[in-house]
């Protein structure tokens, strides 16, 4: 299980799958998704193989997850904000699906 | 060709085209050693765009739309083959393929197009078809308001080029061709009964030898008294992120693969040898993708490339065969992937044979005779 080195104050809500989870101002969305134990973040669409979070900076698009209604979201790229809603487990994006 | 010795066949160049021939001969009960050369090869097979294209190839030489033909008609044989062969599934999607018109003035030249395919080919009915914006939009919903217009030809279609490359080498191997990387060949002599070969600190020797080397043939081929006037032509891709499928068919410039990456191409410069890529360049693929399917503004860009096609001074294959060395072939071709069929199941059965055939005279380097050599 994931464990903080330090316990910041938790300011910040975000809605992951629906939950409620409380994270810090700064906190990225992967860091959320580590904290409140969301692993994996999705299966890949081609061979149905679990991921998580992998590099942790960018680079490997394991931890794709939709935010506020977009997918292919990278988690380690996004800083979490208040409100915002993250779903985990989805597939391809679908763009003529999307309401932006 | 009865199987004697250690080996019967050496192929130089483990792209698609020389993957392709050692299938072919390997099939044919003989033994062949593939030299290939490291991954910074340049290596025209990791840019395809992955079309299996008759379209509107072979204007103005209709041999080659005849044989382009030929290739897509036994591309599923082909795809069969290498699946109980390999295990690999290459998806092959084989419905027919769109090119579009963002203006009248292409939509009139691609009618042109058609008419002088129809007029050079004769009885051989070429199916292209012409079709207005709305046409096309019932099977393109996606489509895009400014396009006027497009062709469409029920026999293209699209594979997915990484399984197919993956697919061709396992089954190679599997089979029990001899694969060689980082056997850059530096020197071929023709030697009593054949050639040998030199690589960095060896020598091997075959009694029969098929340059596939893409651009490096223009190189080989005078060390066996023939000519490849070959140059490259840069083209860069663009891949999108996977995607829901929203298009159910290639377009010339545009293609969703199957695993939902969609793959924007086409472009065309001299460059040398330089596969870099350019953003003047990138951003007018992106457009015209944007300007044929709106939705693609919204797709992120995973990546962008380049690499260099091999192109002949006609930009038609070259088969030929040394006169002075007999046993000494080569191919070279821009299309190795809509012409991979026909060269693992109908070219590597002629080379298997030790001649080629008559009817592929038309695609000697002989015709380029008048043509200075590009090295």
């Amino acid at each position: 299980m994931f464990r903080r080195l330090c316990e910041p104050t938790l300011s910040i809500t975000v809605y992951i799958d629906g939950r409620e989870v409380r994270v810090a101002d700064g906190d990225s969305v992967s860091t959320a998704l580590l904290c409140a134990g969301n692993l994996p973040v999705r299966r890949t669409s081609v061979t149905s193989a679990p991921r998580g979070i992998y590099c942790g900076m960018g680079v490997c698009f394991d931890c794709l997850v939709t935010i506020d209604g977009e997918g292919n979201r990278q988690a380690c790229l996004t800083t979490a904000r208040e409100g915002m809603t993250v779903k985990t487990g989805s597939g391809r994006r679908s763009l003529s699906a999307e309401t932006l | 060709m009865i199987s004697s010795g250690e080996r019967d066949f050496v192929v130089i160049g483990g792209g698609v085209v020389g993957m392709c021939i050692a299938f072919g001969l390997i099939r044919k009960g003989l033994k062949v050693t593939v030299l290939d050369e490291g991954d910074r090869a340049l290596r025209a097979s990791r840019g395809n765009f992955a079309l299996v294209w008759l379209h509107t190839k072979g204007i103005g030489t209709p041999e080659y739309s005849k044989w382009t033909r030929r290739s897509v008609s036994l591309w599923k044989q082909f795809a069969d083959e290498l699946k109980a062969a390999s295990s690999i599934d290459v998806g092959l999607e084989q419905r027919g393929g769109f090119l579009l018109c963002l203006s009248e003035e292409e939509l009139q030249g691609r009618i042109r197009a058609r008419g002088q395919l129809q007029h050079e080919l004769g009885e051989d009915h070429h199916p292209l078809e012409i079709l207005r914006r709305n046409q096309l939009a019932a099977m393109l919903p996606a489509l895009g308001p400014e396009v006027v217009g497009g062709s469409f030809c029920p026999l293209d279609g699209h594979v997915n080029a990484l399984r197919l490359f993956g697919a061709l080498h396992r089954a190679c191997e599997l089979r029990g061709v001899v694969y060689r990387p980082n056997s850059t060949v530096e020197r071929i002599t023709p030697v009593q009964n054949g050639f040998e070969v030199q690589l960095p600190g060896e020598k091997l020797s075959t009694p029969r030898i098929v340059l596939a080397a893409g651009l490096g043939n223009a190189n080989l081929a005078p060390m066996v008294g023939m000519s490849a006037p070959v140059r490259g032509e840069r083209g860069q891709i663009i891949v999108t992120e996977r995607l829901d499928r929203f298009l159910d068919y290639p377009v010339g410039n545009v293609r969703q693969t199957d695993e939902g990456g969609v793959m924007i191409g086409a472009s065309k410069e001299d460059a040398d040898f330089d596969t870099l890529t350019s953003t003047p360049v990138l951003a007018d693929l992106a457009s015209d993708a944007v300007r044929m399917f709106p939705v693609l503004s919204r797709a992120r860009v995973v990546r962008t490339w380049s690499a260099l096609r091999v192109l002949s001074p006609d930009e038609c294959p070259i088969y030929d065969q040394s006169k002075v060395y007999p046993g000494a072939f080569l191919v070279t071709c821009h299309s190795g992937i809509t012409l991979a069929a026909a060269h693992a199941l109908d070219l590597a059965a002629d080379l298997a044979e030790g001649l080629l055939p008559r009817r592929l005279d038309i695609f000697s380097a002989r015709r380029f005779s008048n043509v200075p050599t590009v090295m």
